[in-house]
């Protein structure tokens, strides 16, 4: 956000603020002790609005629940900008202050009043305005999302449109106030943070633009660095398709089975001259690799850090011995590297933490020994006399401001890559479980009973109109793909809304249904929405063969 | 940027405890003056990440002036104040509050128990033999008891619940202690799959119509296994290795590391028994989890013991 | 909240049962039928749902009314509404004695095999049901009705014992006490005429809080202005709320619920309180076994209550009361809930009270069979929809109570005081009585008594003067003890009937005036067995959370048990003395505190089992 891939804020804050806006996330599944401490402001006294197509069990906590239609998170957002503007509530004096290009953004929303909001996002015009009203008159009041914001084709728009609604109240840079992804992995944030992204080197600085960060990179490395970005994952795919990359290295993740379009991304994956896979596993993908590294578990079989979505680098540490053949992810790194001509020796993880502090000045004040004193540190921490940050963007109140301003962007609504119609009626939308984790290469391995498998679920309403009973068996259709799954009746889902997982790849293969349409510039695939119908598989008692029965009538919207 | 956000100045209190003057922060409860002192005073259902409940009453002090002993856990301090911890008053009702405690509950495997008994000579045995386990615990209605004939003690026994595989209930462990439910409850997890049911000594803790756990709403943090303090409550697998006679707390390694799911970053403490992991904490005095785990954290870490790696 | 429900759903009457209390649902999202479009695309909850909470008892109460218990479906649908989860509602409803989670038949008598009415029959009582009804709980065929019984603790309804309370469940609920209840239960069909209030000495003159109990009609408030009603608000305007407290702290008028805390002193904490708002409670949950005064002034002289909590209301700066009435006053309720109706209908409670420009509502809330609901803090975790436990003090109700506000919390009696000071001011009050205990009290006359009833006599009459009143022993018989104060009280022998009924001069002979209950057992009575009525009352009333009261309770029945039995160990009279000790001192409320005390002087005072270890 302006510069810095992180969240504004601390957990400590949301148990102080007034007003939570919880958007395209189902935290109290997917960040449960995230939400513990959601809670704590609730309990407090905190409004919660919860923004979400479903009703989650995060929504049910909420004073209001806004169910939206998949996809209209922007018309959402925009429409609550200009029940602000023109109610008078947004905070002029910091728009004036430390923003710039509300001029612009004003005029881009003119065009949603309650009425076209309610049109377009389907939630009751009363409903926006209150929401509205109560972020823009809270004292303190934050936003907080994940992959609900993130897994659409205009992911980044979408993630504007929220930090638009920030700077317009000025809910951001101060305690209890911010903008917050949370992430969805232990060492996302931290994979980012030390340059895991196309145009960025350790601590968010750009490879293209910061000609002096990357020259002492290249100084403390020795070599010169390649100073154009690289790709992202979708690039990755299509240059895959193109015959461009013809090789692949991947470590710790299963894209044969967690890509969008699985098929697609499968058949690419085949196509490879060479697949290296290095995993704790035999995934999905390392089945398909010329070469497994079998690694330790980097959480509990080697030493390090990673860092979570309050910006908060922890260590962990070496608790086990590795099975025999897997071998630490740093030792396979450094012996490829020996093997290829460069000796990069022995480092310990913290001679390598060390390395990356010297060249990463938001890191720079965090040794180990801190770490492990503190119970980690929050970035930025420039010093070793630095508490770390609780939060960022302070410098936006500071008077004078430090720094440039923070922009405005004009976004556009755009729908759902793939509209409903007759033939595949019924939107489609992904997401998680609390018991599990992606495709389940980690959390299918213990015996929960909260474990129930894949499955499509409906709302009660479309089971009842698709005369479809509870655990039954429906083939699901989108354009890309079937698949056959037990029908799961859940209360949470209004008429026309299904929702899957893809946690059980074996069994339900969802992302054969999900589509590729991908977001150009985070490289995220629209996850969160596909269109599909489903059709009762009517079972012949004589012979047992099976028939499909007719396409389901259109449910609308 | 990292600015604090209040330092609000706190008031000192002066009182005074077993005759010798303390100086504490306002707010601090008579057990925090305790501790600061040295004193070691008996708790049972007092625990560090959870709002003082009170109600096992070992904790009791006696304050000079007042009618009836204090709860040390959850009394507030006050100026002037003064605390006896080891009156003959206040050992009587800590001795017989671990009388009753012992004559009606396992303390097997409550590790603090043994001590406090001998400290305050306790003699659970003068109250009878305990009566065996009552299958029908579970469902007592208040208000209503068959009459005793006093010739055994009435005890909490009730057969054990296993009906899934991560936890292990055995209420005949129970104090009642209230920990489970209160963090289950508000004050933490917020799921509230159990309740205290029943009143007087039938009061146990219940889910809806004693349902079995699959069928409550129980999330399988462990959270309530956490801030057990008699094993009461226990994961599957420390139970099955000490019915196995491996259990072995002398020889296990807890080692601090970070959640391996999504990116709240929990801190997990691994107490690892021969390269495996036996059972899995949070430390409670880390802000971000406060004890606490959800169950991918406390049990979806077992993938690294798992065959096929 | 994201609750998860038992996978079963309500019957019609179920639904209609809550319903009827909270309205139909806002949608399907809240318990509605899911139909397209009635679920729509927002939901509301969170802080507003939340708040509904305190009507957990309510709706729980209105399910076992019609349809005589809880079922899983019903209870569900009742969190579903409340925003409740399903477990802890569990533990709310499996705390009260009057509600069944398990199948009960329409019919139900619940029998009162309490201390007084063994005096008076209930044995018999009991033996008839036996022989028409079978065993306690079993379920019977019975004139085509399938009905039970259970036997009860006290009912209040001493003065006319033997005592039972019938409740039958259907769409038209039924709720009858059967008092004196001889002779074939002729209660038993539902056609039971409801006794009505009197006191032996109604019209005597020198009656204070009694003055109006059987004279005025309790339906009509013109007859309760014509005895004198509404006077003392119209003068409780005139002093203004600081005028009131001014009177009350001069009244010296003690609290009757048994702490004897000064009044005056209680509402001026609240009064003075910055927090808002603040909420006074009417403790009408008289439950102390021997104890029915309070339901004497509830049925006799309604208005009387209403009037002096609209008084309290005034003093304190109230906006809302509570009156907690015990489950078991069905009359009482139904003439409360007139009462309140015609006074809100009249400008006497409501927005702008008689025109004086302040604002206060009231309203009723039934307890369902837990004594320990009487307990001033226990009263608040039962209103706000909680298991009734009571709550470590400090902090106390003046200053966090109700949730979590400033609380005015007094018993009726203490309540129906107010009247009279505010109108002869209270000075004039302060003269009656003795200098510590001013004012008169009423007592609780039942037991082996010729005129059993509530009597009304200025404080330092003497015991002795007391059985006079209710015409001495009955029959003729020698007296063997009084049970003074109720089961939380203590025993005095026949030889200490000089003893000053006043709090100074109880407490100068270590005992306790508690509830005003002078229970007379002549010299038939089996005081041993009357000990483990008492033993077992506690540990059925027990609410369970701390050790001392839990485990003490029982060890306490248990070695009376085995005193009783003949089969003791020896050092029975040590161990009961032990565990009293540690309970009195230990426990969190006075529930525990005073569980041994009854036990502990019929030992220590009157020698029963003495020599026996």
């Amino acid at each position: 956000m302006f510069g810095a891939g992180g969240g504004t804020s601390s957990y400590q804050e949301i148990e102080e603020t007034d007003v939570i806006l919880l958007w395209g996330s189902n935290a109290r599944d997917t960040h449960p002790i995230f939400f513990h401490h959601l809670l704590v402001g609730v309990h407090a006294g905190a409004r919660l609005f919860v923004i979400d197509p479903r009703r989650t069990s995060s929504a049910q906590w909420a004073d209001a629940w806004l169910g939206l239609d998949v996809g209209s998170d922007i018309a959402l957002a925009s429409t609550m900008a200009r029940e602000i503007i023109h109610s008078g509530l947004h905070n002029r004096a910091f728009i004036e202050r430390a923003t710039e290009g509300f001029r612009d953004y004003a005029a881009s929303v003119e065009p949603f009043t309650l009425e076209e909001g309610e049109r377009l996002t389907g939630v009751p015009a009363e409903a926006i305005r209150e929401a509205a009203h109560a972020f823009a008159r809270a004292d303190r009041a934050m936003i907080c999302w994940t992959l609900g914001i993130t897994e659409h084709h205009n992911a980044v728009d979408n993630v504007l449109a929220l930090i638009n609604l920030g700077l317009l109240t000025g809910h951001v840079g101060r305690y209890g106030s911010g903008l917050n992804p949370l992430r969805g992995q232990n060492n996302v944030q931290g994979g980012g943070d030390m340059g895991a992204i196309p145009n960025k080197l350790p601590g968010f600085q750009d490879i293209e633009r910061d000609v002096e960060a990357r020259a002492h990179f290249e100084a403390a490395w020795g070599v010169p660095l390649d100073p154009h970005r690289g790709w992202h994952l979708t690039q990755m795919f299509e240059g895959m398709e193109r015959g461009e990359l013809r090789t692949l290295y991947v470590i710790g993740e299963n894209p044969a089975a967690s890509e969008a379009d699985v098929r697609r991304a499968r058949r690419l994956l085949g196509g490879l001259d060479f697949l290296v896979v290095q995993d704790i596993f035999m995934t999905q993908t390392a089945e398909m690799a010329d070469i497994v590294f079998p690694s330790s578990a980097s959480w509990c079989e080697s030493e390090g850090t990673v860092t979570n979505s309050e910006r908060r680098v922890q260590r962990v540490r070496r608790a086990l011995d590795p099975p025999s053949d897997a071998r630490d992810d740093m030792w396979i790194l450094t012996e490829l590297a020996r093997r290829l001509g460069h000796d990069w020796g022995a480092p310990t993880a913290e001679e390598v933490w060390d390395e990356l502090r010297s060249l990463s000045p938001m890191h720079r004040g965090m040794s180990y020994r801190r770490l492990e004193e503190l119970g980690g540190l929050q970035w930025p921490c420039p010093d070793e006399q630095h508490p770390g940050s609780l939060f960022l963007h302070g410098r936006l109140w500071l008077e004078p401001r430090e720094g440039p301003p923070a922009p405005f962007s004009v976004v556009e609504h755009r729908p759902p890559f793939e509209a409903l119609d007759a033939e595949f009626p019924i939107r489609l939308t992904t997401g998680r479980r609390l018991e599990s984790y992606n495709t389940g290469v980690q959390s299918g391995r213990f015996r929960s009973p909260l474990h129930k498998g894949g499955a499509i679920c409906l709302s009660p309403e479309d089971a009842e109109r698709l005369l479809l009973e509870d655990a039954e068996i429906v083939r699901v259709s989108s354009r890309r793909g079937t698949v056959e799954a037990p029908v799961r009746i859940d209360p949470g889902l209004r008429s026309g809304l299904a929702f899957m997982t893809f946690h059980f790849p074996g069994e339900v293969d969802t992302n054969v249904l999900t589509i590729d349409a991908t977001d150009p510039r985070s490289g995220t695939a629209e996850f969160k929405a596909a269109a599909i119908r489903i059709e009762k598989i009517v079972r012949r008692a004589s012979d047992g063969s099976a028939k499909v029965g007719e396409p389901a009538p259109a449910l609308g919207r | 940027m990292g600015e604090m956000q209040h330092l609000t100045a706190r008031r000192m209190v002066d009182l005074e405890i077993d005759g010798e003057p303390v100086r504490v922060l306002e707010g601090s409860t008579i057990l925090d003056a305790c501790r600061g002192l040295g004193i070691d005073t008996p708790t049972l259902c007092y625990g560090e990440t959870l709002r003082p409940a009170n109600v096992c009453r070992v904790c009791v002090v006696e304050l000079e002036g007042a009618r009836v002993l204090a709860p040390a856990c959850s009394r507030k301090v006050e100026p002037g104040m003064k605390v006896r911890t080891d009156s003959e008053r206040v050992r009587h009702s800590r001795k017989l509050v671990l009388e009753l405690l012992s004559s009606s509950v396992d303390l097997s495997t409550t590790p603090a128990a043994a001590g406090y008994l001998e400290r305050y000579g306790a003699e659970p045995e003068r109250h009878g033999p305990p009566a065996p386990a009552d299958p029908g615990r579970d469902r007592r209605r208040a208000g209503h008891h068959e009459e005793p004939d006093g010739q055994t003690a009435a005890t909490a026994a009730s057969p054990i619940k296993i009906d899934n595989e991560l936890y292990v209930r055995d209420y005949s462990k129970c104090i009642l202690c209230y920990k489970c439910v209160d963090v289950c409850g508000e004050q933490h997890q917020n799921t509230f799959a159990i309740a205290v049911a029943g009143r007087g000594f039938d009061a146990r803790i219940s889910t809806e119509y004693v349902a079995p756990l699959p069928e409550s709403a129980c999330v399988y943090c462990g959270n309530c296994i956490a801030v057990c303090p008699t094993g009461a409550l226990m994961f599957t697998s420390e139970h099955e290795l000490r019915a196995e006679g491996v259990w072995d707390e002398a020889r296990q390694e807890r080692t601090d590391t970070i959640c391996p799911y999504c990116g709240v970053g929990c801190n997990l403490t691994l107490h690892v028994q021969d390269n495996r992991i036996v059972k899995v904490t949070s430390p409670d005095d880390h802000d971000i989890t406060r004890g606490n785990l959800c169950v991918k954290g406390r049990f979806g870490v077992q993938h690294v013991n798992a065959r096929g790696r | 909240m994201d609750l998860r429900l038992l996978e079963v759903s309500p019957t019609g009457a179920e639904r209609a049962a809550v319903d009827g209390l909270l309205g139909p649902p806002a949608s399907g999202w809240d318990g509605g039928e899911r139909r397209t479009g009635a679920t729509g695309n927002v939901a509301r909850g969170g802080h507003r749902a939340r708040a509904r909470r305190d009507q957990l008892l309510p709706v729980l109460l209105a399910v076992q009314e019609r349809v005589g218990w809880i079922s899983p479906g019903a209870l569900n649908y009742a969190c579903q509404r409340l925003t409740v989860p399903p477990a802890d509602a569990y533990g709310v409803a499996s705390f009260y004695a009057l509600l069944s989670l398990e199948p009960r038949p329409s019919r139900v008598v619940h029998v009162c095999d309490d201390l007084a009415c063994r005096c008076s029959g209930s044995g018999a009582l009991i033996a008839e049901l036996e022989d028409r009804l079978g065993p306690e709980g079993a379920v019977a065929e019975d004139g085509g009705t399938a009905s039970a019984w259970f036997r009860s603790p006290c009912l209040g309804q001493c003065d006319r014992a033997p005592a039972a309370l019938l409740t039958i469940a259907g769409d038209e609920p039924e709720e009858h006490v059967l008092a004196p209840a001889r002779g074939a239960l002729p209660g038993l069909e539902g056609a039971a005429v409801d006794p009505v209030a009197r006191v032996p000495q109604q019209g005597e003159p020198g009656l204070r809080l009694l003055r109006r109990v059987g004279r005025v009609d309790p339906r009509s408030l013109d007859d309760y202005r014509a005895h004198g009603g509404y006077a003392a608000l119209r003068r409780a305007c005139e002093l203004g709320p600081e005028g009131v407290i001014r009177e009350l702290v001069e009244s010296k008028l003690l609290g009757r619920g048994g702490a004897a805390f000064p009044t005056g002193r209680k509402w001026d904490a609240v009064a003075r309180q910055p927090a808002r708002p603040h909420y006074l409670v009417c403790n009408a949950d008289e439950s102390e076994p021997g104890t029915f005064k309070d339901r004497v002034i509830m049925e006799g002289d309604p208005f009387a209550l209403v009037e002096a909590m609209t008084i309290a209301a005034y003093a304190t700066g109230c906006a809302h009361g509570y009156i907690y009435l015990r489950g078991e006053y069905p009359q009482a309720r139904g003439l409360l809930e007139h009462a309140i109706a015609e006074a809100r209908r009249r400008g006497y409670l409501g927005e702008d009270i008689v025109g004086h420009g302040f604002a206060f509502d009231l309203e009723i809330r039934r307890g369902a069979g837990a004594y320990i609901c009487g307990e001033e803090t226990a009263i608040f975790n039962s209103i706000e929809g909680f298991r009734g436990e009571p709550r470590n003090k400090p902090p106390f109700p003046v200053d966090e109570g109700l949730f979590g506000k400033p609380t005015v919390v007094n018993n009726v009696e203490t309540l129906v005081n107010v009247l009279d000071i505010v109108l002869e001011g209270g000075s004039a009050y302060a003269q009656i009585g003795t200098d510590a205990s001013t004012g008169t009290k009423l007592f609780c006359v039942s037991g082996h008594v010729e005129r059993p009833g509530v009597y009304e006599v200025p404080f330092g009459s003497t015991l002795g003067e007391m059985l006079s009143l209710a015409g001495g022993v009955r029959g003729g018989r020698s007296l063997q003890a009084v049970l003074l104060g109720g089961a939380a009280g203590g025993f005095v022998r026949p030889d200490e009937l000089d003893l000053p009924l006043s709090f100074e001069g109880a407490r100068a002979a270590s005992v306790t005036l508690g509830s005003g209950v002078v229970l007379a057992f002549d010299d038939t009575v089996d005081l041993p067995r009357m000990l483990m009525r008492i033993a077992a009352f506690f540990r059925d009333e027990s609410c369970g959370q701390c050790v001392p009261c839990r485990v003490g309770t029982v060890r306490q029945e248990e070695a009376l048990a085995r005193l009783l039995g003949g089969r003791g160990r020896g050092d029975e009279l040590a161990l009961i003395a032990e565990v009293g000790r540690c309970m009195r001192d230990a426990s969190i409320c006075g529930l525990g505190q005073t569980a041994s005390g009854a036990i502990e002087s019929a030992i220590g005072r009157l020698g029963v089992f003495a020599g026996k270890g």
